[in-house]
């Protein structure tokens, strides 16, 4: 029997489309709009002026804090403009818009693709290395690497959770990356190990991906104290918290982090990304997208520079089919739906889904049935119809105590709505509330 | 059987009158004095309940007024100038009297001037669409169409127009009390100071873009061009962040601005229609024959 987390929980239809596509090189883009906040967190202090010429590698915006993270150019040639540019929710946010002209990169990039396998840096030296790459949560949370990897006073971690679960269904960049890069992220799993100084890291790939679990646990059988373990197909296991209940059971508690019960968990594409960064040093320029839709032509997965517009990855597989429905940034589960195809990819855009006509809207809402099926679904233990009719009559403090916090927003909720209510909408509205009064009662 | 009736009687009083007298001395153990104005003054209030003034309600309203020596920080919306005056004569105070106000909304993006270029599926919500993006037009400030003004509204004052799918406010009905200024997630509705025959006039926008931008996002926008600021005869126009903002009390309704505003963002309801063209139109043609 496979394992996989106990409470809740949904199974999608998996719609991988394009998960044995190698991984192509999408072309540079003319221009670049990399916004400076890609991350949770505070926003990064921009270096650069209108005019300046920059290098690929180069930081253009300095952290803006602890919980912050480094951006740097994606592109050589020049800065066009340093001014609000739209973002994927539309609203104008600060970016540094990039002209590209020739292929220049700043000095002591590796650029060979050569495996190296040795390193010799000390824990304190690959967190450095780790906060001048500006690597964040590659999953989407986009939360910064090297604050995961700093561990507070007074805990301790014991495992390193590599997360190449991948349940969202069609995206596939995780799984290509690991058929691909399966070396170098064995060596990036050793490097984080030493940053976190464990002996101990598990794999968590499901198993809808059988080739990568076998060349994974091929390639850790080489390696001492990494194990890869199959999961069974369900939503959310990517999520932290279900990902470390299914692989060592242990439960997070409300409130808490996985460090607390002695965890740090990565997403596999941030562990190839701090191998490049460790080994190579090569910062965070680029990423895997997945570009897919069942009407897209030819989807793919594509190294993409950040920064590069949408647009670009819908040309690279075909243009944008005549049915589409929706354009989504992410996942049909926890992604959100743009509305100009013009928004730059960033940090945490794991992929750009195609969504027909026929499949892009919702049913009409329903009165709630009092089914149960949200509370059944919800891997957090929520009652997510309660929590719904709680922040429609703004009872904030009642959600407070509901623990309305612990949602991760994964949507089982509203997937498996009969009535086809907003649920997840209005939890959401209600967290925002809640986190603002958190927030008061701390000043 | 006789017995038994009587006995029950006797009992029943026995235990009645007990009864009475031992409440009688608890009841004035545990008084508490409660002041008879408080019920004076809410009797005087018009009983929306609606939270206007700041208190839950108007028990709590009266309380607060009855505590408190002076009306400072006190004043009914609903019930305006009179019922205050009414108030001040109840406990013998001096009145304070407010300009009557009423709710605008600051957005003229119909579709027609603000073209729609995405559906929005989610929840219908004014602040769910806001929290999660731009809403279906490509204006970040402008209205978003859900209602929440609506459902705020106490006193069906305000509806939504479904031909500008915009909130429209009935004047007669609002009593300017703010729920649906606290409803907007966006802030587009004001209040502004009431003129004789409702007749107002304001910059029906919120957008700080830059003009080129708000002009792409819509037909009338305020593009912060600053002409109404030139025109305006009696300093009552600022222009912040690339809008323009009519102060409600130095304005005298003199629509000069109106026919200035080259985006149409100034709107003048109320007024008689013109009787002369525009005058900047005539200058215009005026100048433009002359120079060829």
């Amino acid at each position: 029997m496979l394992k996989t987390f106990t409470l809740g929980g949904v199974h999608p239809e998996e719609n991988k489309f394009s998960s044995h596509k190698k991984i192509e090189v999408l072309p540079v883009p003319p221009v670049v709009t990399i916004p400076l906040s890609q991350h949770i967190g505070a926003p990064a202090k921009v270096l650069v002026n209108k005019g300046d010429r920059v290098k690929i590698g180069q930081v253009i915006a300095e952290s803006g804090g602890f919980v912050s993270a480094n951006i740097h150019s994606s592109v050589s040639g020049t800065v066009l403009k340093v001014e609000a540019f739209p973002d994927s929710t539309g609203y104008r946010r600060m970016s540094v818009q990039i002209q590209s002209e020739g292929d220049e990169w700043v000095d002591g990039v590796d650029l060979s693709t050569d495996l190296k396998k040795d390193f010799d840096f000390s824990s304190e030296e690959i967190i450095q290395k780790i906060i001048a790459s500006g690597l964040v949560g590659l999953g989407g949370a986009t939360f910064p690497s090297h604050v995961k990897l700093s561990i507070p006073q007074g805990k301790k971690a014991e495992y390193l959770i590599v997360n190449a679960v991948e349940c969202e269904p069609y995206l596939t960049a995780d799984h290509s990356l690991m058929l691909e890069k399966g070396e170098e992220i064995m060596v990036g799993t050793r490097i984080m190990m030493k940053a976190l100084k464990v002996e101990k890291a598990i794999f968590g790939i499901e198993n809808n991906k059988p080739d990568a679990i076998e060349l994974m646990s091929r390639l850790a059988e080489r390696e001492k104290g990494i194990t890869v373990v199959a999961l069974k197909v369900k939503y959310p296991q990517g999520g932290e918290k279900q990902l470390v209940q299914a692989l060592i059971n242990r439960e997070v508690p409300s409130g808490a982090l996985p460090i607390d019960v002695g965890v740090v968990a990565f997403n596999v594409g941030s562990i190839y990304a701090a191998y490049q960064a460790v080994q190579k040093n090569k910062p965070l320029i680029e990423r895997v997208v997945t570009v897919t839709g069942k009407s897209v032509k030819n989807p793919s997965n594509f190294l993409t520079r950040i920064g590069t517009p949408v647009q670009a990855l819908i040309d690279a597989v075909g243009g944008l089919p005549e049915d589409t429905g929706k354009v989504v940034n992410g996942g049909p589960m926890m992604g959100k739906a743009i509305s100009s195809l013009d928004v730059p990819v960033v940090k945490g855009s794991s992929g750009i889904l195609v969504i027909p006509d026929t499949e892009a809207n919702r049913h009409e809402t329903e009165n709630c049935i009092r089914c149960s099926k949200c509370v059944s679904a919800c891997p957090m233990g929520l009652e997510p119809y309660l929590l719904m009719s709680l922040a429609e009559r703004e009872y904030f403090g009642r959600m407070e105590t509901e623990k309305v916090m612990d949602c991760m927003e994964c949507g089982s909720c509203s997937y498996t709505c009969p009535s086809s209510r907003p649920l997840l909408d209005y939890i959401r509205l209600g967290k925002g509330n809640v986190t603002q009064i958190i927030r008061a009662r701390k000043n | 059987m006789s017995n038994v009736v009587l006995f029950t009687i006797i009992t029943l009083s026995t235990i009645g009158a007990a009864s009475a007298i031992i409440l009688y001395f608890v009841a004035q153990k545990f008084k508490v004095f409660e002041d008879p104005r408080i019920d004076m003054v809410e009797q005087a209030l018009p009983l929306a309940n609606c939270g206007g003034c700041g208190y839950a309600g108007c028990r709590n309203f009266a309380e607060a007024v009855v505590k408190s020596d002076s009306f400072d920080g006190l004043y009914c919306p609903v019930g305006g100038n009179e019922t205050m005056k009414t108030l001040a004569a109840l406990l013998g105070r001096e009145a304070v009297e407010q300009e009557a106000t009423v709710a605008v909304v600051r957005c003229s993006g119909s579709p027609q001037h603000r073209p729609r270029t995405n559906h929005y599926d989610g929840a219908k919500s004014c602040t769910i669409a806001h929290s999660l993006y731009i809403g279906e037009s490509g204006c970040p400030h402008g209205c978003l169409g859900y209602g929440e003004c609506v459902d705020a509204c106490d006193f069906d004052a305000i509806y939504m127009n479904p031909e500008t799918g915009l909130p429209e406010v009935i004047d007669d009905k609002c009593t300017a009390c703010g729920a649906c200024v606290k409803a907007c997630p966006r802030n587009i509705i004001e209040l502004r100071k009431k003129n004789p025959k409702d007749r107002k006039i304001f910059v029906s926008c919120i957008n700080e873009e830059k003009g080129a931008v708000a002009r792409k996002n819509c037909a009338v926008a305020c593009i912060g061009c600053g002409k109404c600021v030139k025109v305006c005869p009696y300093d009552a126009i600022t222009m912040e962040k690339n809008l323009a903002y009519i102060d409600p009390v130095k304005c005298r309704l003199c629509r000069k601005c109106v026919v200035e505003c080259p985006t149409n963002a100034i709107l003048e309801i109320g007024f008689p229609p013109r009787k002369e063209k525009p005058i900047v139109t005539e200058d215009s043609e005026g100048s433009g024959l002359n120079l060829s």
